[in-house]
């Protein structure tokens, strides 16, 4: 799996049937430092994932259409989970650690 | 999935058979700010995509089965139409 940002919604009345009712997210792999990795990519949604989270996006096609139950489904990504937390040890970046601290100081800090 | 703008179309007579009576079409992958993202592909269509539309598409062995229970050798098809896209709040 992909740890991804979700920093979009797309919508496309106009596509495959075994794709409606399903929500379409526009999502940014991350490096481990929460940079950008590539290019975006649109994954269907699994999990009620939002604009801002981070999570977990499957890219392969069975895996993906298992994470939505469809048989057959033309699909090849999908987002199975949101992620809360990521903990690297010592000897990973100190920067990703420093990163996530952050985060949850600046989540706490909000009113 | 990818987003792309469909830049072109291809006519192909001498081609697999499974291919008979199906679009080709050439995509450019964008980015949702609308940027190249890559190289040129040829997908099959799948939902009637014209040229200048963007449309999103899949790839792998998922890009076939649009034509179930047809086995149709492809690894690229286009799967839905994009009306409109939003990121970080802008509207595209």
């Amino acid at each position: 799996m992909q740890i991804a940002r979700v920093i979009g919604t797309l919508v496309a009345t106009q596509k495959h049937e075994k794709l409606h009712g399903g929500k379409l997210l526009l999502v940014q792999p991350l490096t481990l430092e929460d940079a950008p990795r590539g290019v975006p990519l649109l994954a269907i949604d699994a999990v009620g994932a939002g604009v801002g989270e981070k999570v977990l996006v499957v890219i392969e096609g069975r895996a993906a259409g298992d994470a939505v139950r469809r048989k057959a489904a033309p699909v090849d990504a999908a987002i199975i989970g949101i992620i809360d937390r990521v903990t690297l040890d010592e000897g990973a970046s100190a920067a990703g650690r420093d990163s996530h601290a952050r985060e949850r100081r600046g989540a706490k800090g909000q009113s | 999935m990818q987003m792309a703008r469909v830049i072109g179309d291809v006519v192909a007579t001498m081609k697999d058979a499974a291919l008979a009576g199906h679009k080709l079409l050439v995509l450019q992958p964008i980015t949702p700010d609308r940027q190249p993202a890559g190289r040129t592909l040829v997908a099959l269509d799948a939902v009637g995509a014209g040229v200048g539309e963007h449309v999103f598409f899949v790839r792998g062995r998922e890009a076939s089965y649009p034509f179930l229970p047809a086995e149709t050798p492809t690894d690229a098809c286009v799967v839905g139409i994009v009306d409109r896209w939003d990121v970080d709040g802008v509207r595209s």
